[in-house]
């Protein structure tokens, strides 16, 4: 570029040509170089833009091609092999045989056929959801109050109540676990104080128990249910509620027929925070949850590590994702164009 | 809308139910005994917690792995952050803005596993990487770290309008001085917050770690994990301790830099005002 305009931030232009050509070419630095391209030395500078630009969404994008979506087409190519012992422990998909010259292709689908004919898969499966699906009911009951209760605080006290609940989670994740061990053990802290109470004379068994994994889970998926309903309630129109008071309704009414339907969005990403992750939890059930809380995010560790059968550990993999993840991408995807459109 | 009771006693049940597990740790490690009643006050847990060599190294290891990890996800993050933000349309949008979202809902154990393949394949191929350590853990840190700070920056960016950046490409600035002058100081805050938020990921993730780590490179997150299986250890305690005066020092402190910038800023703003009229 020419001109006084080289120095950039500091130089006296302000209401010089360039600075009067305006904003409609700033659309320049959003959408290509195609536009505004009259004033001369533009064309250099767009050249060199594209360049930038070229490089802004390659290296980004190249990243995720290549760590994120390969791998998952590897699963997917694994989990169509058969397992062999030896390193890697998978037969490989393109064989070429020696005497005839020939290239054999080694797909078997029978991972997928094994997973629906052993009822553990299956079970696990569906207990996961289950576990997953009460766990976000309990988040639900316990966050929504929170939320709204500090939604409706003094304006000076949000951001440290919101701080406060955000904190435990900036702790690590296997510590909050473990928090729990140490209170529900049958020595924990929990036995103790109960039976110095007198309510007991033997230590219940709490570890180790289904009822520990949904304790677990809610300890530490709370702020990803508290943050989205926070956001959706802090924003509500209060003169709704002051109308409905106007006009007589109770409040317990004005919050089941406005503040309740007016923060289904926020329940439902807060949900979806929680739900999707907790499906697939390993180190929770692992540590609170006795034996017999299956869950398939267990299963799949154990086949790759304990079993070292990797092209059923891929195939449990791919069907998570098929029956967990991509419903659940469409369904934010079509609700996001909803919204979108209204 | 009158406060109501029900609302305060809710806001203080679930507080109790995040704060009195955390408190119990704390309190359990200056406890002399293993169980979990109180038999007298004794620092010897956080004695044999520092000469853990086991669990320091991994600590160490651990911490460099996060702060490379946090430092490679705020460079992509940012990257990915901008061409959601600032680039319109391009060709691949709706494929990267999946890829960006989709590990912050994918269940780790499939992530790591995904990851293991791809390193396992990439090595039969090219013979890259040589098996498995710490240099295959920062990858597979990096690539789910930089969603959230995608996050974090796109957010910022699309909150604040593009008029200054605007204005300086008007006045000739080239995109690269833009950036640097005018978008990088505006959004540095989220950068700031991107980063901390993916080094603490990485210090913490267990579960895409153990499939991608190797003999012999042992996060922190794979010492306790082990040892926390076995039962209840309170060098454990001590360790939490530690980590939790960490997080809680480096929040506060954060919060008062906050609160004392806003002043600033606010007094900055009469200063005008005053002059202005």
């Amino acid at each position: 570029m020419a001109g006084p305009f080289t120095s950039g931030a500091g130089a006296p232009v302000a209401g010089g040509p360039v600075a009067g050509g305006g904003h409609s070419s700033a659309g320049v630095v959003l959408t290509g170089p195609v536009q505004g391209g009259g004033r001369s030395g533009l064309g250099r500078f767009l050249t060199r833009l594209a360049g930038g630009r070229r490089l802004v969404v390659a290296v980004p994008y190249g990243w995720l091609l290549l760590f994120f979506l390969v791998p998952f087409l590897i699963v997917l190519k694994i989990a169509l092999s058969s397992s062999q012992v030896g390193i890697p422990p998978f037969t490989p998909m393109f064989e070429t045989s020696l005497d005839e010259g020939k290239t054999i292709v080694n797909l078997v689908w029978y991972n997928f056929t094994y997973l629906l004919s052993d009822n553990l898969y299956i079970i696990a499966y569906l207990n996961s959801l289950w576990i997953a699906a009460i766990a976000t009911v309990l988040c639900l009951l316990l966050g929504y109050p929170m939320a709204y209760a500090i939604a409706k605080a003094d304006p000076r006290w949000r951001a440290p109540l919101l701080m406060l609940v955000i904190l435990p989670f900036w702790t690590s994740f296997l510590i909050r676990v473990y928090a729990w061990i140490g209170i529900l053990r049958n020595e924990g802290v929990l036995n103790n104080l109960l039976m110095w109470t007198g309510l007991i004379d033997q230590p219940l068994h709490l570890l180790y128990t289904p009822g520990a994994t949904y304790v677990g889970i809610v300890y530490n998926y709370l702020p990803f249910m508290i943050l989205p309903l926070y956001a959706t309630l802090e924003k509500m129109d209060n003169t709704l509620l002051e109308a409905a008071a106007d006009l007589g309704c109770p409040p317990w009414k004005a919050f089941l027929r406005i503040t309740l339907p007016l923060s289904v969005p926020g329940m439902l990403a807060g949900s979806l925070l929680v739900f999707i992750p907790a499906t697939g939890e390993f180190v929770i059930p692992e540590l609170l949850g006795g034996p017999d809380t299956l869950m398939i995010g267990r299963v799949l560790w154990a086949e790759f590590f304990n079993n070292r059968d990797w092209p059923v550990a891929s195939a449990v993999a791919v069907a998570l994702l098929l029956f967990l993840v991509v419903p659940i991408m469409l369904f934010q995807n079509v609700q996001g164009k909803q919204q979108g459109k209204a | 809308m009158p406060k109501s009771w029900f609302l305060r006693f809710g806001l203080l049940v679930g507080l109790l139910f995040l704060y009195i597990p955390i408190l119990l740790l704390i309190v359990m490690s200056f406890n002399e005994g293993r169980l979990g009643v109180w038999t007298g006050f004794s620092l010897h847990w956080y004695a044999q917690l520092f000469q853990n060599d086991q669990l320091l190294g991994a600590a160490w290891l651990s911490v460099q792995v996060a702060f490379v990890s946090a430092s490679g996800a705020v460079v992509l993050g940012t990257m990915a952050g901008m061409l959601l933000a600032r680039f319109g349309a391009f060709r691949g949008r709706a494929l990267f803005s999946g890829m960006v979202s989709a590990p912050l809902v994918m269940p780790e154990v499939i992530m790591g596993l995904a990851m293991l393949l791809l390193f396992v394949s990439l090595e039969q191929l090219t013979g890259w990487p040589e098996g498995r350590g710490m240099m295959t853990i920062i990858l597979a840190h990096i690539t789910f770290t930089m969603s959230f700070v995608t996050v974090v920056v796109q957010s910022r960016l699309v909150s604040l309008d593009a008029s200054l950046e605007e204005a300086a490409m008007d006045l000739g600035a080239r995109p690269a001085k833009v950036f640097f002058v005018i978008t990088l100081p505006i959004i540095a805050p989220a950068i700031v917050s991107g980063w901390l938020l993916a080094f603490t990921l990485s210090l913490d993730d267990l579960v895409i770690t153990s499939f991608v780590s190797g003999p012999g490179s042992s996060t922190l997150p794979q010492v306790v994990f082990s040892s926390v299986r076995l039962g209840v250890s309170p060098q454990i305690n001590a360790l939490a301790t530690i980590v939790v005066s960490i997080v809680a020092l480096g929040i506060l402190g954060a919060g008062f830099y906050n609160a004392r910038q806003e002043k600033l800023r606010r007094r900055d703003e009469q200063l005008a005002q005053q002059q202005g009229g």
